[in-house]
């Protein structure tokens, strides 16, 4: 394991070398990039006067809520969904086929609706993120062993105690990864919404950088981002596996 | 699989059908002011293909389009075959990759619009990044776990690796490698059209940004509307060959 962590830390560490020695030699030029220790010395110095811990703020708040309103409203329809067979058998083509849907041609019209403001934008991270969380949780719920079922009518277990101590315990690890997918649904929802049109947000000020060459603010907020949205990710794979782990199927 | 097709069949009749009504009753809740009805955008739409404009905006989506699932196909697959070929290396870069296709790529536009001007080779190189992942990701698990009397067969044959990878690999991972060309075709056309509402001055996407500066409501809808069943009608035929090929 050891010897594979020291080859993923090698490609990073190479990968920035590599735009580093581009940067210096003048293969990639200043007005594209800087080189990488000039970004990393931006960023603290940005994260030192806190410039942008507002937008950044205002980014992170949205991004929960669509994702939090994303994850319980979806676990709510996913175990409605699971009780009406013929319902589901409906809308398995709208699940198979959503995905492959640029939800985010569906902000201008949303912008028109509700005014440019942090709606639209909590919207598009919501409509992104709530499939995740409905076909997951489906997912959770078909695997629920039949035994288990059996059991619990046995014991003479009303559904509230049948959803307390047998489905949900179950379905644990997969309301995890709905988890995942809606946090990084959310965040790709709200962040690219703040980047095509809006006032305020990570999103826009990159944008609102681009516009003005000012490489200086717009690297370093790519880059808290990128480290935002991988480290959420991989905190919760990391969750993930644990809890895989310890049920034997990881 | 008869029947059960059938079955799909009639459900996403059902589906589509819903989904019309939902729209006409929404229209009818919030009027003029916001949305079009199914009608009117239809109409609209007919209208809109009778444009030289608009032949102009879509060709130019579908060119920057093709290019870019071409280049995210040949890339992915070079990719997964190396990286499933070569088990530690497969292994290390697994789940950064997986890291990567969860990051919101949109903020990695800037920096393409940088080095490429823009235009459409930056447009292209956006929806490339998008299909790479999903491809590379798909390729590389159906090499790994492609069934190893075959492989040891091909050893057996002291085939060298390139015959290797066209007779038994290749052939035994079509089903998979099918699916992750679904999906990065997907991704590819949403992240074309995603980095043609950010910055371009052609496209579907130009074109639904600047009818917001209009507060062109008919174009917005017909805009959408038609690249939402674009995307579904490709989807939903790729689908069935996906399950066709996987059932074989």
């Amino acid at each position: 394991m050891s010897r594979l962590r020291l080859s993923q830390i090698a490609v990073v560490a190479g990968f920035i070398l590599l735009l580093e020695a581009l940067c210096l030699a003048g293969v990639i030029d200043k007005i594209t990039m800087p080189p990488p220790h000039i970004i990393l010395r931006d960023l603290f110095r940005m994260l030192l006067t806190g410039r942008y811990f507002g937008e950044i703020g205002k980014s992170i708040v949205n991004v929960l809520v669509a994702f939090a309103s994303a994850y319980l409203v979806g676990v709510i329809i996913g175990t409605i969904l699971h009780g009406h067979k013929t319902t589901r058998e409906i809308l398995d083509p709208l699940f198979a086929t959503y995905y492959a849907i640029p939800v985010f041609a569906f902000y201008p019209l949303f912008i028109v609706m509700f005014g440019l403001g942090d709606g639209p934008q909590i919207l598009i991270g919501f409509m992104l993120a709530v499939v995740a969380v409905i076909i997951t949780t489906l997912n959770g719920l078909d695997r629920v062993p039949p035994v288990l079922k059996k059991t619990a009518r046995v014991n003479g277990l009303n559904a509230l105690q049948t959803a307390r101590h047998i489905t949900l315990p179950f379905c644990t690890p997969y309301l995890l990864t709905a988890a995942k997918l809606a946090l990084a649904y959310a965040f790709i929802g709200v962040i690219g919404s703040e980047f095509i049109m809006a006032r305020s947000g990570m999103g826009y000020e990159i944008s609102y950088a681009y516009t003005n060459f000012d490489n200086a603010t717009m690297y370093p907020l790519i880059l808290v981002i990128l480290l935002l949205s991988i480290a959420a990710n991989s905190l919760l794979s990391r969750w993930e596996r644990m809890l895989l782990a310890r049920r034997g199927q990881g | 699989m008869q029947p059960l097709e059938n079955a799909t069949f009639r459900n996403t009749v059902i589906l589509i059908v819903g989904l019309f009504l939902v729209w006409e009753l929404a229209y009818l809740v919030v009027g003029d002011v916001a949305l079009r009805s199914p009608w009117q955008t239809v109409k609209f739409l007919g209208e809109l293909m009778r444009t030289d404009l608009f032949w102009l905006h879509l060709a130019d989506s579908l060119k920057a389009f093709a290019v870019a699932l071409a280049i995210a196909v040949v890339l992915g697959l070079l990719i997964g075959f190396a990286l499933g070929l070569h088990r530690l290396s497969g292994e290390a870069m697994e789940p950064m990759l997986v890291a990567l296709y969860s990051i919101p790529k949109i903020t990695l536009y800037p920096i393409i619009l940088l080095a490429f001007g823009i235009g459409i080779s930056a447009k292209i190189a956006f929806g490339a990044i998008h299909g790479i992942i999903p491809v590379a990701l798909f390729t590389l698990n159906a090499v790994r776990t492609t069934r190893p009397i075959l492989i040891k067969t091909g050893r057996v044959l002291k085939l060298s690796p390139a015959v290797m990878v066209r007779e038994i690999l290749f052939p035994a991972a079509v089903p998979e490698i099918f699916t992750g060309i679904r999906v990065g075709f997907s991704l590819t056309l949403i992240g074309t059209v995603l980095g043609e509402m950010f910055a371009a001055q052609r496209g579907l996407g130009y074109m639904l940004m600047s009818a917001i500066s209009l507060y062109n409501i008919d174009l917005i809808m017909s805009v959408t509307f038609l690249l939402v069943v674009l995307a579904a009608s490709v989807n939903m035929t790729l689908l069935v060959i996906d399950r066709r090929l996987h059932h074989r």
